[in-house]
């Protein structure tokens, strides 16, 4: 069946963070944009992240971009591509000051420059000491960011598709991608959106895990489409587990806490992160802090009548910092812990924060896949920016304040390289006849099928099993068993029902199709991180403790057609410096 | 714990009705928006919009005993049962809690909610002091969840006409920033009987706004520079 065809130059799938500084570049450049977001822009996961934007600016104590690179690199556990590195901490002052020009409401100094706040991993002098880099504005520095790029938009006039769900990839006999088809949530249509650029931009998927910081939008929805669409996609066994969640609810607490003074405290009272980490203490990289907690309250050291949390402290920092800086931190522990910072110590414990992952793109926000021997050919017409790519800048771990960073350098490189390509003097490339059929197939499915397992059942497990098999702590036993039932869950995602079998705004349909993309990432991750006999950043394998660079610095690539695993060379040359080679890690 | 909840959806019904739910919570269920994911996994036709889960996206905004709010800050144990939800009022209902938002939205695109200066920018950031970027606390935190604007019945009246407590608390939130340009053509945008003036500082907006905003504070401003560029 043929799908009612909308044209554009450029079509941007996600309206978050990266999604909104890409369309920036090319409405500027006066190409057709369309930006395609399953919910209003401001309410993109970007409007989540709280503690700062990593940028040398300097303002506050020396810095350089050359130590963020290597504290990047460091905390990438090595995995992470220098050159890539190289070129987002090179470029991060000048897209913090050009967000500043922009309208972003940073806290500042008395001085009137932006004002920096330490975070975790972050030195000065190559690991010497914690250095001021987070750009911040309060603590809820993406909410400023989100509405800021929204806001430019609304100037630049760029068309955005509001509550709109992207359903899969289309790609011609080539390969080359010529857009997507997608689904309007309000009408229940579905359309072809035919393009010459098709940008991912569509976020994380921490809604494979039962206790995540993510937003009930982040199911991996690009990565669906691209697994689908035969594209691999890159180390997805790298899931970060962010230090501080609010214990049993899973809420963020950000790491800007640590930053302003904040400490970690065990069941008693002691500062353990002195021990893990003594140079950086309770501002070591995420995976060092997550591990030591869960290390604390393996060790009967929790606290609380489970003993199943740590304690973070604050309360020294005093009224004034903590409503100054922390607001919405305050707010968020009265609500969600029933504490007030102010006087006691919030419960936390380590929760999915990030995946580091995604699909593999070079720095111009090209899709690169290996073929004829080349392990980065770039897939024609496709791009992926921000936390659903993988340029890679994470590697192993990510560090804080280095996502919004993301998202602003590849959001604005992949704009600038699709404007460089003229795309307006060339013509669309034709549509396959059959390009809806695949999506219209998923459809059809859900309208006819009945006495099925319920999505949410379904789902639930999913994520139950990948919080117990694929979590901080992993093992081989563990993860081939979890493979075991991922795989037995694929099979009953496929049996799912829905009730409603209505057209106007099916939030059940939407769920269910989301459930397609889940299963992909958690395929992905725990097939991954079996094969990896090695611990690295993230990714800690209780049978293999050690880093192993002789095997295992490679980027695992992880294909969806029979499950298949291949690997690629890490970039350890950066673009203009020397190389930071592999050396142990401490903090 | 007891529902009674707005349905209605477009294909089936001819005019919205209430549904009652009574459903059995668990220890884990803490907040409205728990509650209504635990009451979506037995019936899934019902619609309602949630995203972040923690009170910053605004997605859930609805009706929650009579008073806007969001879902997913707001907690149980507040609430009176049965637990009456309706959608925003006073916005077209697309289904069930889902309510069109397009004018909400048109309103806060007319008052150019974007920072204006044309001076070629600095190498580094623009410099702004302590003080002046205090003068943006209590503004731009707004999430645009329009608990605020669905609470106002100068809104319900005129909501073509008169830009709504969102729209004005964004406006000034560029008018107060000293980095802004654009001041007069700010202020003569809302010179008109209805954008501005419409608002007779009823303070729903005050009361419903689930980030302890003041947009009431922002309109006297805007109205306080009107009669100073005036004499």
């Amino acid at each position: 069946m043929k799908l009612p065809t909308r044209r554009f130059d450029a079509l941007i799938v996600g309206a978050g963070g990266a999604g909104m500084r890409a369309s920036l570049q090319l409405s500027a450049a006066g190409l057709t944009v369309a930006v395609l977001s399953k919910v209003f822009p401001t309410r993109s996961h970007t409007v989540a992240a709280q503690g700062g934007i990593g940028a040398s600016l300097g303002n506050m104590s020396e810095d350089s971009w050359l130590w963020h690179m290597y504290d990047t690199v460091k905390g990438s556990d090595w995995l992470g591509d220098q050159d890539a590195i190289e070129y987002m901490c090179r470029m991060a002052p000048q897209v913090v000051y050009e967000l500043e020009h922009m309208g972003m409401p940073f806290d500042r100094n008395a001085d009137g420059t932006i004002y920096q706040r330490p975070f975790g991993g972050h030195s000065m002098n190559f690991g010497e000491k914690s250095v001021r880099r987070a750009c911040a504005s309060a603590d809820r520095t993406g909410h400023s960011m989100l509405h800021t790029l929204y806001q430019q938009n609304v100037r630049a006039r760029t068309q955005f598709f509001v509550e709109w769900m992207a359903l899969d990839l289309i790609r011609d006999a080539e390969g080359t991608v010529l857009g997507i088809t997608a689904l309007d949530m309000e009408t229940g249509d579905v359309v072809a959106l035919h393009a010459k650029a098709t940008i991912l931009a569509t976020g994380g998927a921490g809604r494979i895990f039962a206790a995540s910081t993510n937003a009930f939008i982040n199911t991996g929805d690009g990565l669906g489409m691209a697994a689908r669409a035969g594209i691999p996609l890159e180390d997805m066994e790298f899931w970060q587990f962010h230090p501080t969640g609010v214990a049993g609810a899973g809420v963020l607490i950000t790491e800007g806490v640590r930053g302003e003074g904040g400490i970690l405290l065990n069941s008693n009272g002691e500062r353990f992160m002195e021990r893990y980490a003594p140079n950086l203490k309770d501002l070591a990289s995420r995976d060092v802090v997550s591990r030591s907690m869960d290390q604390e309250i393996k060790e009967g050291r929790g606290c609380g009548p489970h003993k199943d949390y740590v304690l973070l402290k604050l309360d020294h920092l005093g009224p004034e910092v903590i409503l100054k800086r922390l607001p919405s931190i305050r707010e968020i522990a009265i609500k969600f812990a029933n504490v007030d910072p102010i006087k006691e110590p919030i419960p936390v414990v380590p929760t999915i924060h990030y995946m580091m992952g995604g699909v593999p793109t070079n720095i111009h926000g090209q899709v690169v896949v290996p073929k004829d021997g080349n392990p980065e050919t770039v897939v024609e017409g496709l791009y992926a920016v921000g936390e659903c790519a993988c340029v890679s800048v994470h590697g192993a771990n990510r560090l804080g304040t280095n996502s919004l960073l993301d998202l602003l350098v590849f959001g604005r490189s992949a704009g600038d390289f699709i404007v460089s390509r003229n795309l307006p003097s060339f013509v669309h490339k034709p549509l396959p006849p059959d390009a809806g059929d695949f999506s219209l197939a998923r459809l059809a499915r859900l309208d006819s099928a009945g006495g099925g397992e319920r999505v949410a059942d379904v789902g639930n497990e999913l994520r139950r099993t990948m919080q117990s098999h694929c979590g901080v702590f992993r093992n081989e036993g563990l993860l081939a068993e979890g493979v075991a039932k991922v795989m037995e869950l694929e099979a009953r995602v496929a049996r799912t029902s829905i009730g409603d079998k209505s057209r106007t705004f099916n939030t059940a349909r939407v769920e269910a199709l989301e459930l397609d993309n889940l299963i992909e990432v958690a395929k992905a991750s725990v097939v991954s991180a079996l094969a990896r006999h090695e611990s690295r950043g993230a990714q800690a394998r209780s049978d293999y403790p050690e880093r192993d660079d002789v095997h295992w610095l490679k980027h695992t690539l992880w294909y969806r057609e029979g499950n298949r695993l291949d690997y690629k060379p890490v970039h350890l040359t950066p673009m203009t410096v020397e190389s930071f080679p592999p050396k142990a890690r401490t903090y | 714990m007891k529902f009674r909840i707005y349905r209605y959806d477009p294909e089936k019904d001819a005019k919205p009705r209430l549904q009652e739910y009574d459903i059995p919570l668990d220890s884990h269920d803490r907040m409205l928006l728990d509650a209504l994911i635990r009451l979506k996994t037995v019936d899934d036709s019902l619609a309602f919009r949630r995203s972040c889960r923690e009170g910053v996206c605004g997605s859930d905004a609805m009706n929650i005993n009579g008073k806007n709010g969001l879902a997913c800050i707001t907690n149980l144990k507040t609430l009176k049962e049965p637990v009456e939800l309706r959608p925003l009022p006073g916005l077209p209902v697309i289904r069930d809690l889902i309510v069109d938002m397009s004018q909400f939205f048109k309103q806060y695109h007319s008052v150019k909610p974007y920072l204006v200066n044309d001076t070629p920018p600095p190498e580094r950031e623009r410099l702004q002091s302590p003080a002046e970027r205090e003068e943006l606390d209590g503004l731009y935190e707004c999430i645009l969840c329009a608990c605020c604007s669905t609470a106002c019945p100068s809104f319900w009246w005129n909501p073509d006409k008169f830009v709504g407590p969102a729209g004005l608390l964004q406006a000034y939130r560029f008018i107060a920033d000293s980095r802004d340009q654009d001041v007069n053509a700010r202020l003569d945008n809302l010179e008109d009987p209805y954008r501005l003036f419409r608002c007779h500082t009823i303070m729903n907006c005050v009361d419903v706004c689930p980030k302890g905003l003041n947009p009431t504070l922002a309109i006297e401003k805007i109205k306080d520079l009107m009669v100073k560029r005036t004499v």
